[in-house]
């Protein structure tokens, strides 16, 4: 039984319970609870005339129907702007129940209570709204052109403007740049609409204590924390009165980030109102048309370059998709117009992006957050460059690599957390030499010609990403020892599936030197740790690793404390092993843990044998001092924090190999290979199947998945049916290698890997697409059908 | 997504059900492996007033094969007919289309005859059993009747069974000898309802060249759209046809719609690929049986 176990291949310790069915998702929980079902808006945009529910009163088991008119207080506000920002000059958001307007399919108008979500759902289907259907906005274009409005008080639909600037090293402006470099490229690029869907959709349950006047709610989230806060605002309840669990959750991938959603406050406040347990499990339908979407932009780019591809100057106009409403402000464009950087130098910068509101679902951070964009539109823009140069592709990239050298590097800009883009470590001419031998790029010329004389198509793509992770502002960790010996650490950020309980597990061994067995992990659950900021950005290895690490030491400390006082040696003499304190070196001279964590908690009462050993009348204790020592606290536990400056940045470089079908013009992956730099591995298993997720997603929004809206504003693939979601078929096999450049930012070195796999997908099929055709890419997702129809008008 | 109310009835006996369906006229519905009826009624697309689940009714699930064909019982799972021995030797094609219908879970619980009432125009069984002039035996309390396949499919999700009538089995007969078949598709992704795809079926003259060929194209029109392109083909043998012709003729025959995954260019093209690889591999397997 090893202790060491920071950077092994530990199996995933949640999954034995995950696999076979021992899960509890929300909708698991809460059998007897009445059920919550809402009456969606069937229009885009239109004008509330009436409501009319007499028909619904007839159902049997109904229990209540609220619209926007029954709610109390701040309940009846526009929900939290979450993250306000200075160029977000026109953000709004939605009220938890539409109040006149509704401004894209989907928007909840009632909320209906019945006995189960059965009845729920018949008397929803007799309520009866009237609307005066307004003109809808759809599509980016149309929206910029600002002829008809989403909101009335937003001229010509825009949000937010944001122009961020980096001057090129002779002071000359982007514009100059480019107008002054020996070779010129200007082109448009697409990228549509896709979305998280996790498996699990939202799901919110609630469970008001009359006796105790509190509230406890389960919630399918990746904040519990703030769920909480917003539900003790919204609901006008002291803070210690409500408690937010987020149970085993289906997946998130940023949509359960954001926060309140209506029916995380709307729930609580009638389960108190009617005193019952009440339950809303979000269904697929409704997951597509009323939670959140992400990446649509159009980009217009200009770029100079010299003789060797290396760039001078490059403006980037991006037009952002931001839907109907900006609850989570514009994290999305400002990721974009940040990380579209990527591992490059690239002279004199400008990037403006316009964030517009359309007749659309919202548009919120989905897995990757504005870099698939961004990676897309730069690493077309080095394609475009190295067949203008007809140079090798990868060489034109090496050409603008930030040097090993150069770290700390400041890309002049700042990020999405406010602080100056500045790159902590990497290696990317390492990275890039790794990945071209993982996939053959130098042989590859030869096996194209050889397919070529077989009448197949192979084509080659390569795309490079930098990863702005573990955002703060902070994360903390509590440990506490107990005197069976068991660790018991918790943290307040919460887990959709990554891997957590065994990570966290084996930051605590590896910083205790207890056996992993003896571990367990809470995450999420506001009763164990109120103070957390949530999962999203590849943040919590990072964040809450990073201070369940501390958090250990304390406690290390404080052990190793008690117990040189019990073995009568000195504390910077001992080390602990499979839980055992003991003198280096000499192993008899030892103290399990266990009874270091009962002599912490001076007792009057036994309870058992173990606990004699710290009653007033069993030692020999000295007189003059007080049990508990000045500055000391009974028991053997440790709380810290981790807050840092700033993100870390992971990095990474995909390639592919794809075939295309000549007659058919079927997409097929033949190699995908990754190499991937998140610094220090604390596991090196859990790390690939994040990437393997990441691809999986990459692939999807690459190949399959997009949300289509017809010009009424209708989403024409609401379902798993229509949004090609791929199976396990669609995916390759995934090759990895990894490349460990530590954080100098944070104790355990450590960078984020949870969003990285899905970030450049779509630029390398893209460009291996390309390759293969030799026809430009410039529009993600491609279908077969689309690649028809470009081969048809080349 | 939650069915309205309906009523559940689960008759065990074929009078009992033909009783409960005669009844409930238009209001009822047939539930066999419910991968398709199950979906409808969650999304509140389906509101019949009954549905009776035939599940219980035994002598339903009969796979017959001999010489003249294979006649499918209503409770036969398309994974049960896809692995049956005595089926694949009578009527190939059998195997070769189930193997393209939905993924292995669904095929455990979804009947052939539930999809050839389903009707839908991208499903493979109802272009099966177009292609080979098969039909569909109806039972009501008035007595049977056989419909054959070319007026059975009457329009997209439509077919000729009545309100009251059960399908109790469908018939798809052999072909002659010296005859291959062959099932091309393209889906979007695996297991999904394809894109477009063609069935084909050939039979070779006594020198091996083609006396006849037919195809039968799913996701191009409301029903299956079988074409007989024998005389484009033939009397050749398979290597000497004029694909591109082959191609051609069948592009003209379909009349695809376009709609969010493919255009119905990308269809039509699509079409006349699958029908060739379709035709040249139903004709190799002609030549191997007779090998
Ligand atoms: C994810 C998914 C993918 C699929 N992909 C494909 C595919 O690629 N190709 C394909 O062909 N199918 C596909 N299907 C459909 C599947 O093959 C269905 O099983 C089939 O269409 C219907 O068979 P069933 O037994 O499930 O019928 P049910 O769902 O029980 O019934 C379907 C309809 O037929 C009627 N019906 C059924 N049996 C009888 C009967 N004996 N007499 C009278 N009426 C009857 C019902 O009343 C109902 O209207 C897919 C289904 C799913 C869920």
């Amino acid at each position: 039984m090893t202790t060491r176990l920071f950077g092994e291949p530990v199996q995933r310790r949640e999954d034995p319970r995950l696999i076979t069915g021992r899960g509890r998702y929300l909708d698991d929980l809460g059998a007897g609870a009445l059920a919550a079902a809402f009456v969606r808006s069937p229009h885009a945009h239109a004008r509330i005339l009436d409501v009319d529910v007499s028909d619904a009163l007839d159902v049997d088991g109904l229990v209540a129907i609220y619209t926007w008119e029954d709610l109390p207080g701040a309940l009846a506000e526009p929900l939290p702007l979450l993250i306000p920002h200075p160029a977000l000059t026109h953000g709004r958001t939605a009220y938890p129940l539409a109040r006149e307007i509704v401004r894209h399919v989907g928007e909840p108008v009632v909320m209906v209570v019945a006995r189960d979500r059965y009845l729920a759902e018949d008397a929803c289907a007799l309520i009866r709204v009237g609307y005066e259907v307004l003109k809808p906005v759809v599509g980016l274009e149309e929206a910029a052109g600002g002829a008809h409005l989403v909101h009335d008080d937003v001229p010509g639909n825009i949000g937010a403007h944001l122009v961020q600037e980096v001057p090129g090293p002779g002071g000359e402006t982007a514009r100059e740049a480019v107008d002054a470099a020996p070779h010129r490229l200007e082109f448009r690029l697409d990228v549509e609409r896709s979305a998280c869907t996790p498996l699990e959709g939202k799901g919110v349950y609630a469970r008001w204590d009359a006796d105790d006047a509190s509230l406890r709610v389960y919630s399918s989230t990746q904040t519990s924390t703030s769920v909480r806060m917003a539900i003790a605002a919204k609901l006008g309840l002291p803070l210690p009165k409500v408690e937010v669990v987020a149970p085993d959750v289906g997946g998130g991938f940023g949509v359960k980030i954001v926060h309140p959603w209506p029916e995380e406050i709307l729930v609580p406040w009638a389960a108190r109102l009617l005193n019952r347990e009440l339950k809303w499990t979000e269904d697929r339908r409704e997951h597509f048309v009323s939670s959140s979407h992400e990446r649509g932009q159009v980009q217009h780019v200009r770029v100079g370059f010299d003789d060797d591809g290396r760039l001078l100057g490059l403006e980037v106009e991006i037009l952002h998709d931001h839907g109907a409403y900006t609850p989570y402000g514009i994290i999305v464009p400002i990721i974009t117009s940040t990380q579209l950087l990527g591992p490059y130098k690239v002279g004199a910068y400008r990037v403006e992006f316009s964030s517009v509101y359309t007749n659309t679902v919202q548009v919120t951070p989905y897995r990757g957050a504005g870099r698939p964009q961004g990676v897309f539109c730069m690493e077309r823009t080095m394609d475009k460059i190295a067949a203008y140069l007809g140079r090798d592709r990868t060489e034109v990239r090496a050409a603008n690599f930030v040097q090993p050298d150069e770290f700390p590097y400041d890309q002049g800009l700042t990020f999405q957390d406010g602080r100056p883009l500045i790159y902590d470590s990497g290696d990317y001419p390492e990275a890039l030499r790794m990945l071209k031998e993982l996939i053959g790029w130098d042989s590859f010329p030869e096996e194209k010609a050889r397919a070529a004389a077989e009448g197949r198509r192979i084509g080659i793509g390569v795309g490079c990403y930098v990863e702005g992770t573990g955002v703060g502002p902070y994360e903390g960790g509590h440990v506490q020892i107990t005197s069976d010996g068991r660790v018991h650490v918790s943290t307040g950020l919460t887990s959709q599936g990554q891997g957590h309980e065994t990570v966290f597990a084996q930051i605590a061994a590896t910083e205790l030197g207890v056996p992993i067995e003896r571990v367990s992990v809470v995450t999420g659950d506001t009763r164990r740790f109120g103070y957390a900021v949530g999962t999203f950005a590849s943040r919590a290895a990072v964040m809450s690793g990073n201070a369940i690490a501390l958090a250990c030491r304390k406690v290390r400390e404080k052990a190793l404390r008690i117990a040189a006082e019990a073995l009568e040696a000195d504390p910077r003499d001992l080390e602990i092993t499979d839980g055992m304190v003991h003198v280096a070196g000499a192993p008899s001279a030892s103290i399990p843990l266990a009874t270091v964590a009962v002599l912490s908690n001076p007792l009057r009462y036994a309870f058992d044998e173990e606990a004699k050993r710290a009653t007033q009348f069993a030692g020999p204790a000295s007189d003059d001092r007080p049990p508990v020592a000045e500055g000391e606290e009974p028991g053997l536990e440790g709380r810290d924090y981790y807050s840092p400056v700033r993100s870390t940045f992971a990095a990474g470089m995909h390639a592919a190999i794809v075939e295309t079908d000549p007659d058919t013009a079927e997409i097929r992956i033949l190699r995908y290979a990754v190499v991937h730099d998140c610094g220090r591995l604390i596991n090196p298993m859990i790390v690939e199947g994040q990437i393997h997720g990441g691809v999986a997603q990459g692939v999807g929004g690459a190949l399959y998945e997009k949300m289509v809206y017809d010009e009424h504003g209708q989403l024409l693939n609401a379902s798993f049916m229509d949004f090609l979601m791929p199976y396990a078929t669609e995916i390759p096999r995934i090759e990895t290698a990894h490349l460990e450049t530590p954080s100098p930012l944070n104790p355990l070195g450590i960078k984020g890997a949870g969003e990285a796999g899905v970030i450049p997908v779509s630029a390398v099929l893209a460009a291996a697409i390309e390759d293969a055709e030799g026809i430009p890419i410039d529009r993600m997702p491609i279908s077969p059908s689309d690649l028809h129809t470009l081969r048809r008008s080349r | 997504m939650k069915p309205p109310p309906f009523d559940y009835h689960r008759p065990a006996t074929l009078g009992e059900a033909l009783d409960v369906l005669a009844e409930a006229g238009p209001g009822g519905k047939v539930l066999a492996g419910g991968q398709s009826l199950i979906p409808l009624l969650n999304m509140r697309l389906a509101a019949p007033a009954r549905v009776v689940d035939v599940n219980r009714v035994p002598g339903l699930d009969g796979i017959e094969a001999g010489p003249s064909g294979v006649r499918v019982g209503a409770l036969a799972r398309h994974a049960a007919v896809e692995r049956s021995p005595g089926a694949a030797a009578a009527q190939p094609l059998l195997r070769q289309a189930l193997r393209l219908v939905a993924h292995p879970v669904i095929r455990n619980r979804g009947t052939v005859v539930g999809s050839l009432v389903h009707a839908d125009p991208a499903a493979e069984m109802p272009a099966v059993l177009a292609l080979l002039g098969g039909a569909v035996r109806l039972a009501s309390l008035d007595g049977e009747r056989e419909v054959p396949a070319a007026e059975f499919f009457t329009g997209p999700m439509e077919s000729a069974a009545r309100p009251g009538e059960l399908a109790v089995s469908a018939f798809f007969p052999a072909l002659p000898a010296r005859s291959g078949t062959a099932f091309h598709e393209v889906a979007r992704r695996h297991g999904d309802y394809a894109v477009a795809g063609v069935a084909a079926a050939v039979t070779l003259d006594d020198d091996l060249r083609i006396s006849a060929a037919r195809v039968a194209c799913v996701s191009v029109g409301p029903v299956p759209v079988v074409a007989d392109v024998t005389a484009v083909c033939g009397p050749r043998p398979a290597a000497s046809v004029a694909w591109d012709a082959v191609a051609a003729a069948v592009r003209d025959l379909v009349e695809p719609e376009g709609d969010i995954h493919a255009t119905a260019d990308y269809r039509r093209h699509l079409t006349g690929v699958l029908a060739v690889r379709a035709l040249r591999d139903a004709a190799s397997a002609a030549h191997g049986e007779e090998s």
